[in-house]
């Protein structure tokens, strides 16, 4: 039984300190779909996707009464679809669209899954799909893509980092009218996760079960007013209340998901431990770093704070769930954390101390507004550091930033709504164009050969 | 059905009495009550169990909460589930 205490705390955690469900979201596999042209390839996913997630968004609404919890978003993730249009490639937009107008018709926000696999080679059909990623973001508006270019057990494509570059800039300049919005629906991985549950990377990795469902929690305001509770507690007791805070957040994650995967007739599938922030005040991951004892987040100490907290947040959550998986960290997206806009306005946060940061944290450099000129080879080269590191650390690693058409350094760039808003934070200017222009692949590291 | 009903606000007359008639009415059945004042704020936890109530579960939740406003207190009904789930191992 609980007391009388327990649930206020519950109660005060979901109306003052933003303790919700940020997704609930239903993995589809659609490899049953896959026809002999496009046109009924995507008839049969829109079909498909239709009858599968048809009560996604009523079944989770009606579990939001229940138990009085908010579940902020509800999405899909499906077969990346570079697998079901490999007989036809430069057709894949129309099944694109088909997604696309599949998640409308659902009324659900984000649709995951536009996605290829290429961490060790890139096959023709695959580069004949990435190349239909720009046109086909700017003609969609809730279709998500993404790209898995390295592992730490094949190393790193660079002819895929290469070829990204150059999308990431045709993405925004294909939706320049909107500050080169596309390229926030568009992820590139090293190490990318089959049951990732978050946008925009998710996918639903053909590993997996039929239909699944997956959850992603939050709460970084409910760990945010833990700490402040103890401000004088050393790092070892605020790691102890960071986990315990974890334990509870990811009890209601486990709870829905049992519950969601129930009413859905689909498996229970992981509960993600992401601490995911989103741009309201109070529900910040950098405003949790600061409580620390940071005067702004990006100063020296982020990475050893962000690494305690990632961790304890872990082993907090590991405990509450009996599967745990997706990407399971802090995520420190720049432009949907108020506490990161603020320091980036500063001019107190750059792309170097983030790129630190991602060595200890999940998932990589995540909503990050840089000018608009940035040449296709530096963004490459970003996205080969990223993917560097991830392949090292035998961990998921993402870069989705935004070169801004149009804009530079000092001025800023707003998405809207979850998406928030980014300064733009200026990129070094030395070129890495010969390095990438290599091509070929980087090695899989020595630590990889574990066989 | 067992789920939890918190009533909290500023203290005032006639807060159990509205909130009781409100759930005999549902049919919803009171097992157990705890209540607390903390200075000029009141604070109550019905455990109660809602299984032959007529009405779906969350369409009850938001009649409390319309009970609530009405006589100016918080009025919240969730299912029991969710505070077992984060406040025991």
């Amino acid at each position: 039984m609980f007391t009388t205490n327990q649930v206020l705390e519950t109660i005060e955690m979901v109306e003052k300190e933003h303790l919700d469900i940020r997704t609930v979201t239903l993995g589809l596999s659609l490899l049953s779909c896959i026809r002999e042209s496009a046109k009924k390839t995507a008839e049969a996913v829109y079909a498909h996707v239709m009858r599968k997630a048809e009560k996604l968004v009523p079944t989770v609404e009606a579990l939001s009464g229940e138990y009085g919890i908010p579940i902020v978003n509800k999405r899909v993730s499906v077969t990346p679809v570079s697998l079901l249009t490999a007989a036809f490639p430069e057709e894949s937009m129309l099944v694109g669209m088909a997604l696309d107008r599949a998640a409308a018709e659902l009324g659900i926000d984000f649709l995951g899954g536009y996605s290829a696999l290429v961490q060790k080679g890139t096959a023709d059909y695959e580069e004949k799909f990435l190349r239909t990623v720009p046109l086909t973001l700017a003609s969609t508006k809730r279709l998500c893509a993404s790209v898995n270019v390295g592992s730490s057990r094949s190393g790193i494509n660079v002819d895929a980092v290469r070829l990204m570059g150059e999308l990431v800039k045709e993405t925004a300049e294909r939706t320049k009218e909107e500050g080169g919005m596309g390229c926030c629906k568009l992820v590139v991985f090293c190490n990318a996760v089959e049951d990732n549950p978050f946008m925009a990377g998710a996918f639903h990795g053909v590993g997996e079960g039929d239909t699944v469902v997956n959850v992603g929690v939050s709460g970084p305001g409910v760990v945010h007013t833990a700490l402040k509770r103890i401000p004088e507690a050393d790092l070892t007791d605020a790691a102890e209340t960071i986990k315990k805070t974890a334990f509870k957040i990811t009890r209601a994650g486990q709870l829905i998901a049992r519950e969601a995967a129930k009413r859905l007739g689909a498996r229970f599938g992981i509960v993600d431990l992401s601490l995911a922030p989103t741009p309201a005040r109070g529900d910040s991951v950098a405003h949790v770093l600061e409580e620390l004892g940071l005067e702004v987040v990006g100063c020296h100490g982020t990475t050893a704070a962000l690494a305690m907290l990632n961790d304890a947040v872990k082993k907090g959550g590991l405990m509450a769930s009996s599967r745990v998986g997706g990407l399971s960290g802090a995520f420190i997206p720049v432009s949907e954390d108020i506490g990161m806009i603020e320091s980036a306005e500063r001019g107190k946060l750059s792309v170097d101390k983030l790129e630190a940061m991602t060595a200890v944290c999940s998932v990589g450099l995540d909503m990050i507004a840089i000018p608009g000129d940035t040449p296709a080879s530096t963004i490459s080269a970003i996205i080969a550091d990223e993917a560097a590191i991830g392949m090292i650390n035998n961990k998921t690693t993402a870069v989705r930033v935004i070169p801004v058409p149009g804009k530079g350094v000092g001025e800023e760039v707003s998405f809207g709504g979850l998406l928030g808003r980014a300064p733009i934070l200026p990129v070094h200017e030395g070129s890495a164009e010969k390095f990438i222009a290599r091509g070929g692949l980087i090695p899989a590291p020595v630590h990889s050969f574990k066989n | 059905m067992r789920a939890v009903v918190t009533v909290t606000g500023v203290d005032r007359r006639g807060v159990i009495a509205a909130v009781s008639a409100f759930l005999a009415e549902k049919k919803v059945n009171i097992e157990d009550v705890s209540q607390t004042i903390l200075g000029d704020r009141f604070a109550m936890i019905m455990m109660v169990d809602a299984s032959e109530a007529e009405e779906e579960f969350a369409v009850l939740a938001e009649q409390a909460a319309e009970l609530g406003k009405s006589i100016g207190m918080e009025v919240r009904l969730s299912h029991a589930d969710l505070f077992e789930a984060m406040h025991t191992i």
